[in-house]
């Protein structure tokens, strides 16, 4: 026992030394994830929020021939610009991308309107375009809403009334919860802390293995009268202590960035405040044994520094997929899914974030498996030290 | 007392070691002499433990390297070829990891390593951290590193290799010192000068065999030669080849 304390405490001090080490474990981990998911989410909600209110300008050809129409446009904060020459011009133009959206209107518009003919609106746009699209959709949306208003005013000119073309009415009723709704979009946050957690044991796996091969300091090391198993175990602690600091960074990070995004615009209110942070700690720390344990280990097959960076980056993304498989196929958690590590992590924070109520058999099971499968990659992996093909 | 009882050691198809046997007594010096490739080192990682023998023996003061790999290795003082230091921790720091790691504890610890310190005069840059440190201060940590327990069996695998001469002359009053004090001392060298000023038996070992196991003179008397160069050479080649 003496002698896997003094083997882990010689590992956190030499790579508390480490700049590269504690870089990835404080910095990279921990800040880099929400920071990004901040930057990208805020961005995108400044963008969808701002979108109606915006005066979007319109290039209309033809505008002359439809003055109700341009009326009602400007009343949708959608303000009308002289278009290009033509419609071949205008094709061109969409094309080019000088403008998202351009509508042509015919000279014979208002005489088939007056003859109750389908009255002819061209809209180009470029539907491949995404950003594009989205205006094309509100000019499109406009025109229609104006169309349903000029069939109203005929109906009731013949004397009837317009509810005859609403047979149905739906009345919508959302049960979502404000938690519930951020629970879509937040969910691939438990990605990044478990992305966190690695990162902040990855290099310590390196260090404790190929670097020390590397360095040559492995052969004296394994010629103490100490038993390998005790070298191990008092590594894979060392790097289990460095991914829970990390881990526990990155969720107090990811707290303090969420304040900083708009999500009651959206009527999101996410369920993340000290207390989630403490229990998503507890639930998510089991995996840093697994995390660990599968990153020595692999890094133990290594023969160099560089080569463990290559492999250790492949185990990096392993974790996603488990949930990247259930989030594809929409799965509802069952209670098989608690036996799969990063799977039952992902599971048991999104119904944190949604505010659900925590169902402990679950997360007995995740901890419980999680620990065990953690268990057997290290056994695996100090049964490996007493291998001498390891020396390279 | 390290006993070397016929053992084989491979590496895939390369036979590194092919039935190689020799005593190191203890308050002796013995040399490990041999041309590159010889399958000196090999020989010298059965004893420290981090090789097993495919065939053969080797006991340290009795204990089995294999069967009783851990009491062999309380024994022994290992120096491998070209071992390194972690370089974040300073020399003290890396010296006394060994010292805590043998099951020194705490007031033990700063006494020995302090004396060690002392004895191979690396005062100078103890407290430096090992990164920026030159080849003959890295072997000089090494090698403190691996006698802070006081072994009773040093094994050093060419410690003079990338010494200049103040350090070379400076190791082998070390070893002498060593032997004086009733150690068994094991080294290999592919230098024959080194070898004949220090070792009492020197055992010449070539294509994984033992060519000659003797005294200086006994080697010189076996081969017929005055010269030094001229009898290692002789004694390698009175081993057959594969």
């Amino acid at each position: 026992m003496r002698t896997l304390f003094t083997v882990f405490l010689k590992e956190v001090v030499d790579n508390l030394r480490d700049r590269r080490t504690l870089a990835s474990a404080l910095i990279m981990g921990p800040l880099f994830g929400p920071m990004l998911f901040a930057f990208v989410i805020s961005l995108s909600i400044e963008r969808s929020l701002d979108d109606i209110d915006r005066t979007m300008e319109l290039p209309v050809i033809g505008a002359e021939h439809a003055p109700n129409l341009m009326r009602y446009l400007l009343s949708r904060n959608i303000e009308v610009t002289n278009g290009p020459a033509d419609r071949a011009a205008a094709i061109e133009a969409v094309t080019l991308g000088t403008h998202d959206v351009i509508v042509i209107v015919p000279a014979k518009f208002g005489e088939q309107l007056a003859d109750t003919i389908p009255a002819k609106i061209e809209l180009i746009s470029d539907q491949a375009n995404t950003q594009a699209d989205r205006d094309a959709r509100r000019v499109r949306s406009a025109l229609n809403s104006y169309s349903q208003a000029l069939a109203a005013v005929r109906l009731v000119a013949r004397g009837v009334s317009p509810m005859v073309l609403r047979p149905i009415d739906v009345d919508e009723i959302d049960v979502s919860t404000p938690s519930g709704r951020s629970a879509v979009l937040l969910g691939m946050m438990s990605y990044f802390f478990i992305f966190a957690l690695l990162m902040g044991g990855m290099y310590l796996a390196i260090d404790t293995t190929a670097g020390e091969r590397e360095r040559g300091s492995l052969e004296p090391l394994l010629s103490l009268p100490v038993t390998r198993g005790q070298l191990m175990l008092g590594k894979i602690a060392a790097t289990c202590v460095f991914m829970a600091v990390s881990l526990l960074l990155s969720l107090c990070s990811f707290f303090v960035a969420l304040k900083f995004m708009p999500l009651e615009q959206l009527g999101m209110t996410p369920n993340f405040g000290p207390d989630v942070v403490a229990v998503a700690f507890l639930v998510l720390v089991p995996f840093t044994l697994l995390g660990a344990a599968l990153m020595t280990l692999v890094a133990s097959f290594t023969k160099s520094y560089k080569e463990a960076q290559t492999w250790l980056s492949i185990v990096l993304i392993a974790p996603t997929l488990p949930i990247l498989i259930v989030s594809i196929l929409t799965l509802r958690p069952q209670l098989e899914f608690m036996f799969v590590p990063s799977l039952s992590q992902h599971l048991l924070l999104v119904d944190m974030i949604k505010k659900e109520p925590i169902n402990l058999l679950h997360v007995a099971i995740s901890v419980v498996s999680t620990l065990a499968i953690g268990a057997v990659l290290t056994w695996i992996c100090a049964r490996l030290y007493r291998r001498e093909g390891l020396l390279g | 007392m390290i006993t070397v009882n016929d053992i084989y050691k491979s590496f895939g198809k390369v036979r590194a070691v092919r039935g190689v046997s020799f005593d190191a007594p203890d308050g002796k010096i013995t040399g490990l002499l041999g041309p590159n490739g010889a399958g000196k080192s090999t020989t010298l990682r059965v004893l420290y433990t981090v090789l097993k023998p495919d065939q053969g023996s080797a006991t340290i003061d009795g204990s089995d390297v294999v069967t009783d790999s851990l009491a062999a290795r309380q024994r022994i003082g290992a120096l491998p070829h070209g071992a390194g230091l972690y370089p974040h921790l300073t020399a003290r720091e890396n010296i006394a990891y060994y010292a805590k790691l043998c099951g020194l504890d705490k007031p033990a610890v700063d006494d020995r390593v302090a004396s060690i310190v002392d004895l191979l005069e690396i005062g100078d840059f103890a407290d430096r951290r090992s990164k920026g440190f030159s080849q003959g201060q890295r072997t000089k940590v090494s090698l403190a590193r691996a006698l802070v327990h006081n072994p009773q069996n040093v094994i050093l695998d060419e410690p003079s290799n990338g010494l200049d001469v103040m350090a070379t002359r400076s190791l082998r009053e070390l070893i002498l010192k060593l032997k004086d004090a009733g150690r068994c001392v094991l080294f290999s060298s592919h230098v024959m000068q080194e070898v004949a000023a220090l070792c009492d038996d020197i055992v010449i070992i070539a294509n994984g065999k033992v060519a000659i196991d003797d005294s200086v003179d006994g080697i010189r008397n076996r081969t017929a030669c005055d010269d030094l160069e001229d009898a290692f050479v002789r004694a390698i080649e009175m081993v057959e080849p594969d």
